[in-house]
């Protein structure tokens, strides 16, 4: 096991934003979930190859992440729609 | 030149990203030169303003706090229509220094659409204590675009802003942008989808501008376009959308990308990992049980201001003011028709009185909310209560407007304009009126003494069943009409200290609001009520309002309350401790202890309760009425809450009073 939350699968290393925990840094893949949430997401900040660092992650409810120096609030629901690598992102201090 | 720009306002509009400090600035231009009203057809606030500089006139709007400019959100809509179709002579984009990035976002999009920009950048003072160093001249050169730094809370920059607006309007700059370009790889395809709706954009948007919003997926333009266009070509439009559906993702990364080209040279940032005051203080507030604890100390300090210097002001004002002003009415007008004095002093009077009393209750919360609001401390406590408010259906930030209600229920209303999902909000709207606002309070701190032994624990207990039905009602609704999943996404804006210039300034707005939508609605209801409970003979045991409450009596059977105490109910609809006053001139009684007596000689303990019950569950008063009807825009809702709570409070009323009884046999 890697000492990261990402669960090692065969192909990638990629995981939801949900499965971060707390100030662990990862950066964007994919954006799922219908066309308005991407769009929003997309403005916010949230493109693929973005840096992103995980704040807050109990086990339920909302997450709160750092992206492009903003501190946002996700449900857990759009959390999971967020998909992330944590390749190059061990600790969360990588900046771009 | 100057005497024909002196002649013509200067037409400016405000453009930003909510937290931005976009309305301080408004404050700092227009002072209290300004209007608030609604954009047409939208509950969105519509924010407009004049200023000077040496003899020029500057008008100003502040168009709604925006992330980007596609059609996801009114704001959005009400943002990019008013640029392209009222053309301003200067769009000012207000972007915040320390997440520059971030902020030029809504600048990658305000570019393309061909209007005169100005960037103000504000905040240069937050960014500086984060160690980020903005170069404004080289911003300025990559951008092709002004910029003047600006600390807004300070009020500093704003002369400078004004003077380069100017300059800029009368052609004294070079003005020359860098509109930023799509990425390489949907070239092509953006340049086949303006071929295809060449013809078909609605007059004065920009042709590129509607392809690359078609391309991105825009609702409102792709429909526009579809009306317009032959099938043949909106077909093959169809085609080309589809095989680009991570457009609108390709496209903000483009835009971000040219971003990061602009600032490259512009922001020396520090390395990461420094902590912030903000950091610091979100370990506490968004703690799961810290969090919680914090909230609830606000909420505790909001009302124990409500109550130590809320009520009393209020009693002042009633003594010393409305009681007064009655007084010396009732004797001016003394020779006159008694139907004279009771119209004005019973009627009139009593209505002005009853907004006024409401004034203190009302600054208190409107300020404490302005400053939680200013401090950025709002999204924490919708964040700490999403959790909650998901048993309801509801986000996080339907928590503080439904907390308003505890003040007043109009406020609670208004407040739900926060929540962009319009089911969400219109569910919030009509559970605010189960939130007992003080006015209900002081009803049963009036009448829970006179009966029980225990009136505090009485009161605690009224105040638990409203809470219970409320969390009912909410998770009723939330199961019978299921609204879209709205996604729960919220920015946690930066502390800073509160600017008391803002404070006041939103606090006197919303008084205004509430004075204009509720006070005139509150004091023609007033007459209309003295007027039922006169007519026709002149007395309140032979008047309409009478006779309807002897209809309803066998209704109040059930609770063991006479026509009296159903009159008294039917009055709260003015305003909900009228229902005290009214008790008084029913039962003939001159002074509340009186009445206390009366009251207690009249009812059985069970029947006071059920009738507290139904008090706290009943109609929404016309002041919040009138906020539902003008915040959903329908009248459906309005008359929705006035049968659902009737039906409820009734039931309620009922059930409480053949429990008790029930109970009190054993």
């Amino acid at each position: 096991m890697q000492n990261s939350s990402c669960p090692v699968q065969a192909v990638s290393d990629r995981c939801s934003l949900s499965e971060l925990e707390s100030s662990e840094g990862a950066s964007i893949v994919e954006l799922r979930g219908g066309h308005s949430f991407r769009s929003r997401l997309a403005a916010l900040g949230f493109t693929p190859g973005t840096a992103v660092r995980m704040v807050r992650n109990l086990s339920h409810g909302p997450v709160i992440v750092t992206i492009r120096d903003t501190r946002i609030v996700l449900g857990r629901e759009e959390a999971q729609q967020v998909l992330v690598t944590m390749e190059g992102h061990d600790d969360g201090s990588t900046s771009s | 030149m100057m005497a024909v720009q002196a002649a013509r306002p200067i037409r400016i509009a405000l453009a930003g990203q909510p937290n931005v400090g976009k309305s301080t600035v408004f404050n700092l231009l227009t002072g209290l030169n300004q209007h608030v009203g609604n954009w047409p057809g939208k509950t969105v606030e519509q924010k407009t303003g004049t200023c000077q500089l040496e003899g020029v006139v500057f008008d100003v709007v502040d168009l709604p706090g925006t992330y980007s400019l596609s059609a996801n959100s009114p704001e959005e809509l009400i943002t990019r229509e008013y640029i392209i179709k009222e053309k301003p002579d200067v769009v000012v984009a207000v972007v915040d220094a320390s997440s520059l990035e971030r902020h030029l976002y809504l600048v990658s999009e305000l570019l393309p659409l061909a209007v005169p920009l100005i960037i103000g950048l504000n905040m240069v003072d937050v960014a500086e204590q984060q160690g980020i160093k903005v170069e404004p001249h080289v911003l300025e050169a990559a951008l092709g675009v002004p910029v003047v730094p600006m600390v807004a809370s300070k009020g500093q920059g704003i002369h400078e802003l004004l003077a380069r607006i100017q300059g800029l309007v009368c052609g004294k700059v070079h003005y020359v942008p860098n509109v930023p370009e799509i990425r390489a790889d949907h070239k092509e395809v953006l340049s086949s989808i303006q071929s295809l709706i060449g013809g078909c954009v609605p007059p004065s948007y920009p042709l590129g501008w509607v392809a690359l919003k078609v391309l991105e997926g825009d609702k409102q333009l792709t429909e526009n376009v579809r009306l317009c266009l032959s099938k043949e070509k909106w077909e093959e439009m169809q085609k080309l959308l589809k095989l680009h559906e991570d457009a609108c993702v390709a496209v903000a990364g483009g835009r971000y990308e040219w971003i990061a080209r602009m600032i490259r040279a512009a922001v020396v940032k520090p390395r990461s990992g420094q902590i912030t005051l903000t950091d610091q203080l979100d370990r506490w507030a968004t703690d799961p049980a810290w969090g919680l604890l914090i909230l609830a100390g606000i909420l505790g300090i909001m009302f124990w201001l409500t109550y130590a210097l809320g009520s009393p002001a209020q009693q002042w004002i009633d003594q010393n003011i409305v009681h007064a002003l009655a007084a010396a009415t009732a004797r001016a007008l003394a020779p006159l028709p008694p139907w004279v004095k009771g119209l004005v002093v019973d009627g009139a009077i009593n209505g002005v009185g009853t907004v006024v009393s409401f004034f203190p209750v009302l600054v208190i919360f409107f300020v404490v909310l302005g400053a939680l609001e200013d401090v950025g401390y709002m999204a924490r406590g919708a964040y700490i209560m999403d959790r909650f408010m998901h048993l309801l259906g509801l986000h996080g930030k339907s928590f503080l407007p439904l907390f308003l209600g505890f003040g007043c229920n109009v406020p609670a209303v208004m407040g739900a304009r926060v929540i962009e999902s319009e089911h969400a909000r219109v569910q919030t709207i009509l559970l605010a009126p189960l939130v007992p606002c003080t006015a209900r309070m002081a009803v049963v701190a009036f009448l829970a003494p006179a009966f029980f032994t225990a009136p505090t624990l009485v009161s605690w207990g009224l105040l638990l069943i409203n809470l219970m039905v409320l969390a009912v009602a909410g998770w009723v609704m939330s199961r019978v009409s299921k609204g879209e999943h709205v996604a729960f996404i919220m920015e946690l804006p930066l502390y800073h200290l509160p600017n008391l210039r803002t404070i006041a300034l939103t606090t006197w707005q919303r008084l205004q609001s509430f004075l204009r939508k509720a006070g005139t609605v509150i004091l023609a209801v007033s007459v209309i009520i003295w007027a039922l409970s006169t007519l026709p003979h002149g007395n309140i045991d032979s008047s309409f309002l009478a006779s309807f409450g002897r209809l309803l009596e066998p209704i109040g059977r059930w609770m063991g309350l006479d026509w009296r105490m159903i009159v008294a109910l039917l009055s709260s609809l003015v305003a909900k401790e009228n229902s005290i006053a009214a008790l008084g001139v029913l039962f003939g009684a001159d002074s509340q202890a009186r009445l206390v007596t009366v009251l207690r000689a009249t009812l059985t303990p069970a029947a006071a309760l059920a009738f507290l019950v139904t008090e706290m569950l009943f109609m929404p008063c016309v002041a919040t009425l009138a906020a539902i009807r003008q915040e959903t825009n329908s009248l459906r809702w309005p008359i929705f809450s006035v049968l659902a709570l009737t039906l409820i409070s009734l039931a309620g009323g009922v059930l409480t009073y053949q429990v008790a009884t029930w109970l009190s046999r054993w």
